[in-house]
């Protein structure tokens, strides 16, 4: 390990937030050493498999499959238009889902690098977003397929999808340095983030389309779901359509409001942190 | 120059039971209003260190004695940075780097080489670095082709020259080590002792944990005898060593420190 020089530290509450900030910025200059543990972490789960990550792929297309024969009979929706929507949905909800989930463990499972070497806490986060991202990656690979299987044309706001993802994993960063912190102290809370993760899964529109909802009550319910948000300012441009200004705001907004309230929890208890493990 | 300054520093650690960390038993205190929470909460503090205060200066060598449980690792991490002290105020100056557990991101999976790379990026090496020390560490760990092999593998001893060798790699300013570092058949151990002298000889201040009095004697230069998260003496190794293990050792050992098994 090598450490900078310190010169700690009294805590006192206002130095908290400097410190968490300087923490997120060591992280990122750190980066690619997160980008080594994350590729690391994904070879490790394939080390000796033919496939490797492309087993994810595999069954990922076959979940996406199934789904899309079921629900696409039975919403009797055109697959041209179901089975994109469904695929994109699920992948990006597997990133997201996954994301949160794994950032609620990161740390515990980290212990023993946390014990000995003082890398900044947020390096942890970095390693679980990029792990998720090259997941990810790999999982996008159905999408080009799909689209040529039913000749769907590709419209140029496509490009929207790539400043959508930045701030949609903006966002995931927060919620997994947030997830992170709580959920070193209260070990329980990871099976409760998981359920609220599995009922969002239900609420927010994935397996089925929004044009299945009618009515203003309608419109309601989707605008007060952030993962709708989230989804939406990545997946609406693939399909080819503009996502809306309140999708963008939304985000814009998490991030924003997210952020300072997570640096602001970081501040005050990470001197605690590693107590907690 | 390095410096490390420790002014009344106190470690205190909250012990939870499974209750303390349970968000719904907390939920539930909040609930009762507080009348449980004598029974439920179930954090216990443990102070590991008590309102410590030393000063050590650069071209010192410190042996940290005391039983099982004195607070000995527990200084170190404090000084390491991974513990921030609950009160009190630690300077350090200095590039810290520690020999605490060697083996650490050590992924058995993965080629030799492959290891290097992850162990030296995570003690804080740049790629440039890892590629100019590669050679030197294959050469000294005697692995040869092994070093393209997983590590799962390796022999034990293969294992512990691997990692021992990418560790010790590093000059830091200030070197933390828990126990000397010892691996290998006889003939590494030669070679281990050699680099080991030559790493400590070049960091400016050396503080390591130990219950070797031969160690004591023969590396350092100070002695700090820790009891309870206290100090109970700080001194010459040789008043230390006298007052600690009742009898000094002759300083003057052929191969110096306790044979660990590694």
């Amino acid at each position: 390990m090598r450490a900078p020089s310190i010169e700690t530290v009294k805590r006192i509450d206002h130095v908290g937030i400097f410190a968490a900030v300087s923490d997120v910025k060591r992280a990122i200059g750190q980066a690619s050493l997160a980008g080594t543990l994350g590729w690391q972490d994904v070879k490790q789960r394939y080390r000796r498999s033919k496939l490797g990550p492309f087993w994810l792929t595999i069954s990922m297309a076959v979940l996406i499959g199934t789904i899309g024969l079921v629900f696409g009979s039975i919403f009797q929706a055109s697959m041209a238009e179901f089975l994109p929507f469904l695929a994109l949905g699920i992948i990006l909800w597997t990133f997201v889902a996954s994301v949160i989930n794994e950032g609620c463990i990161e740390f515990v499972n980290a212990e023993s690098v946390i014990k000995q070497l003082p890398l900044p806490w947020f390096l942890h986060c970095l390693r679980v977003i990029w792990r998720n991202l090259i997941i990810l990656a790999h999982n996008m690979v159905i999408v080009p397929i799909l689209f040529l299987v039913f000749l769907k044309p590709v419209s140029p706001v496509v490009f929207l999808a790539i400043p959508g993802l930045a701030l949609a994993t903006l966002s995931l960063a927060w919620i997994v340095l947030l997830v992170g912190i709580v959920c070193t102290r209260y070990r329980d809370l990871a099976q409760i983030v998981a359920s609220i993760l599995q009922i969002a899964f239900y609420l927010t529109p994935i397996i089925w389309m929004p044009s299945l909802l009618s009515g203003r009550a309608s419109t309601l319910f989707l605008d007060s779901n952030p993962f709708y948000h989230l989804l939406e300012i990545v997946r609406a441009p693939i399909l080819g359509y503009t996502p809306s200004l309140l999708n963008w705001g939304v985000c814009l907004a998490m991030a924003a409001i997210g952020w300072s309230l997570t640096i602001f929890m970081f501040g005050r208890y990470r001197d605690r942190m590693s107590y907690w493990l | 120059m390095a410096l490390i300054n420790f002014d009344s520093v106190s470690v205190d650690f909250p012990i939870y039971n499974s209750s303390g960390r349970s968000l719904k038993k907390r939920l539930l205190q909040v609930a009762t209003g507080g009348r449980l929470s004598q029974d439920a909460s179930g954090v216990v503090v443990v102070r590991a260190l008590d309102q410590l205060t030393f000063r050590i200066q650069d071209g010192e060598r410190v042996a940290l004695i005391g039983h099982n449980g004195a607070g000995k690792t527990t200084l170190l991490r404090a000084l390491s940075g991974v513990y921030a002290p609950t009160g009190g105020f630690v300077q350090v100056q200095g590039e810290i780097g520690s020999l605490i557990d060697i083996s650490l991101g050590i992924d058995p999976e993965t080629s030799g080489r492959e290891n290097i790379y992850i162990r030296g990026r995570l003690l804080g090496m740049s790629k440039e670095e890892i590629r100019a020390k590669t050679p030197e560490i294959i050469e000294f760990s005697e692995l040869g082709d092994f070093i393209e092999m997983p590590v799962r593998t390796y022999s034990t001893g293969m294992h512990m020259r691997l990692a021992f060798t990418i560790s010790t790699t590093l000059r830091p300013e200030i070197l933390l080590m828990d126990e000397w570092l010892s691996v290998g058949d006889e003939n590494f151990k030669h070679k281990a002792e050699a680099r080991m002298a030559d790493l400590v000889q070049a960091t400016n201040i050396l503080v390591i944990a130990t219950h070797s009095p031969e160690l004591v004697m023969h590396t350092c230069t100070r002695a700090i005898w820790l009891e309870h998260g206290k100090v109970r003496m700080d001194d010459t190794p040789k008043a230390v060593c006298q007052a600690y293990f009742g009898y000094v050792p002759s300083p003057s050992l052929p191969t110096a420190p306790a044979p660990l098994s590694g």
